[in-house]
């Protein structure tokens, strides 16, 4: 299902600061915007009556490695009324990785945004509450990094089994 | 000194180093007080903990607490090649674990680019032991969630009737739980001889007794008593806050991946989407969604009655069958994003895969889960209620932790 142009149209408009680029290796197809034109973009797409993508179903971090130097977050949106797919990829750096909340938009948001960071050290400006949600509060590193190398022990118990 | 034996060292604030309470006791308000409920405690269908901050027996905010069940399962999957992590998926949601391995063989297939060429008798078989996983599932729901409200005998004939359908899966797979029997491309094992005969024995003989069920459980006037008008959530927050599944049915909306997305043979099925209609209170209440789920078997039954039809009629057993013909020996999906979703008992299930291109190891597995997604709209279902309404939407929620915490 290519991207079709009502979303494209509505995307470019959305984004002030660098164009959104098609992925159309991905499925469903991605617009890669720019972490600064996301919250702009996510809010006309949700609000279009074209395409009211009422359902945030996933946010995935991704970590491209040191080599690369580039983090990822993908979001998958689902329009209920139009059956419409669209996913949203923002390529961040490494370190100082920040990226606007979306629970403004959809609340589903919040629970999703705080595994991110949990697993990622990915921060969400703005969010209401951004603690880490899996992992226990005083756990050292954001595990599914590709350079995580676990601490050596948690509470006296060791961690290498 | 540390020691190399586990061990654990025991502090009075290992709990609040850990997971710290939200709310501050010294900053209460004289009438207010927190109660912690869980991790170990029956009503909360396992390590859920809940911080509950309490004005007498009203309760005005509800935190939970996850991860005590946490087992790494996306760290896992980036280790391990495509066919490898199936186990590990099978113990996310592990007591509808066809369902799970169902969705993830579709996604890798996708990936490889083979969906919809598998041999016609694979699909039916998936979807009928798929089909008989959400029974059972729907009966642990059903049976514990009546336990919660107080009644006990619903919860025996449920679990005598689900074993029924663990026999069945044993006999197919050779595990009452954990099959990893859904292989990427095809099944570990034709079904054994005889199947399809004993699952036509198990509908006829479910079908009354899902009869009985109605009538001691969901007519019982306790249990309307007890869920009707409680936990009522509003469509637009559903959507909104991402619940699928029964949950989001019992709101109102008829949204079935089954039907919106039509994998596999389902567009061939002849089956009902139910939703809450408000019976017995509002739409979208407690009540609501455990009528939804027993609606949900009646369907479920039909559709096993019509695989039964096919299983052994269109497409029926032969000699030269092999359910393993298209599991590919090598798993190298190009370089691509992939998001793929199905229905689970608990709602979306959904994988996101990022393939290299290189390898036959994810470079990333992310598995939106349902029931986490479905937990997170509790604390704004539950503002203003009483704390014993809160332990009857917890149930209905019906939220299993392994797949919460993954």
């Amino acid at each position: 299902m290519p991207v079709s142009e009502s979303i494209l149209t509505l995307a470019q408009a959305a984004c002030q600061h660098t164009p959104p680029v098609v992925d159309e290796q991905a499925s469903p197809k991605a617009l890669i915007v720019a972490a600064a034109d996301l919250l702009a973009v996510a809010q006309q797409l949700h609000a279009s009556p074209e395409t009211y993508f009422d359902m945030l179903s996933c946010v995935t971090g991704i970590d491209n490695g040191a080599a690369a130097g580039t983090m990822e977050v993908a979001y998958n949106l689902y329009s209920i009324p139009f059956n419409l797919h669209l996913m949203l990829k923002v390529v961040l750096p490494r370190d100082n990785a920040e990226l606007p909340t979306l629970t403004g938009i959809w609340k589903t948001a919040d629970w999703q945004e705080r595994e991110v960071f949990d697993m990622y050290g990915i921060r969400f400006t703005g969010h209401p509450d951004m603690r880490r949600i899996l992992m226990p509060e005083d756990w050292e590193g954001h595990p599914l990094r590709k350079d995580y190398s676990h601490q050596g022990y948690y509470r006296d118990i060791k961690v290498a089994y | 000194m540390p020691t190399d034996n586990i061990q654990y060292k025991s502090h009075p604030d290992n709990l609040t180093r850990s997971v710290p309470y939200k709310f501050n006791a010294e900053n209460l308000r004289s009438e207010e007080m927190i109660v912690n409920l869980g991790p170990q405690h029956p009503s909360t269908h396992g390590v859920l903990r809940l911080e509950v901050l309490m004005d007498g027996e009203i309760v005005k905010d509800v935190v939970p607490h996850i991860g005590y069940l946490h087992r790494c399962f996306e760290k896992h999957a980036e280790s391990l090649p495509y066919n490898q992590v199936i186990p590990f998926v099978d113990r996310l949601d592990y007591v509808a674990s066809m369902n799970s391995e169902h969705a993830y063989a579709m996604g890798v297939e996708r990936l490889l680019g083979i969906e919809g060429q598998l041999p016609k008798r694979v699909e039916y078989v998936r979807v009928m032991v798929a089909e008989l996983n959400r029974i059972a599932s729907h009966f642990i729901a059903i049976g514990t969630y009546g336990m919660d409200i107080g009644a006990f005998t619903p919860f025996f004939w449920l679990m005598r009737d689900r074993e029924h359908i663990l026999r069945m899966l044993e006999w197919a797979s050779g595990a009452r739980l954990l099959y990893n029997y859904i292989w990427i491309g095809g099944l570990f094992y034709d079904l054994p001889i005889g199947f399809e005969e004993r699952c036509q024995e198990f509908i006829t003989y479910i079908r009354p007794k899902l009869v009985e069920l109605d009538t001691v459980l969901l007519q019982n006037k306790i249990f309307v008593q007890r869920t009707a008008n409680v936990g009522v959530l509003p469509l637009d927050l559903a959507i909104n806050g991402g619940v699928t599944g029964p949950m989001l049915r019992a709101s109102g909306l008829r949204f079935d991946l089954r039907r919106v997305d039509g994998y596999s043979v389902y567009p061939e099925l002849d089956f009902e989407v139910p939703v809450g209609e408000g019976k017995m209170g509002a739409v979208g209440d407690c009540w609501d969604r455990t009528s939804v789920r027993v609606q949900e078997i009646h369907e479920s039954l039909k559709i096993l009655e019509q695989c039964v039809a096919k299983l052994t009629g269109e497409h029926k057993r032969t000699r030269d069958f092999d359910p393993q013909a298209m599991v590919p020996k090598k798993i190298r999906p190009k370089a691509q994003d992939l998001y793929v979703r199905a229905e689970i008992p608990k709602g979306e299930l959904g994988f996101f895969f990022r393939a290299d291109g290189k390898s036959d190891v994810p470079f990333r597995c992310k598995c939106r889960s349902c029931s986490f997604v479905n937990l997170s709209v509790l604390p704004e279902i539950s503002k203003g209620i009483l704390i014993a309404d809160l332990i009857a939407i917890i149930g209905s929620i019906d939220v299993v932790m392994g797949e919460v915490d993954r």
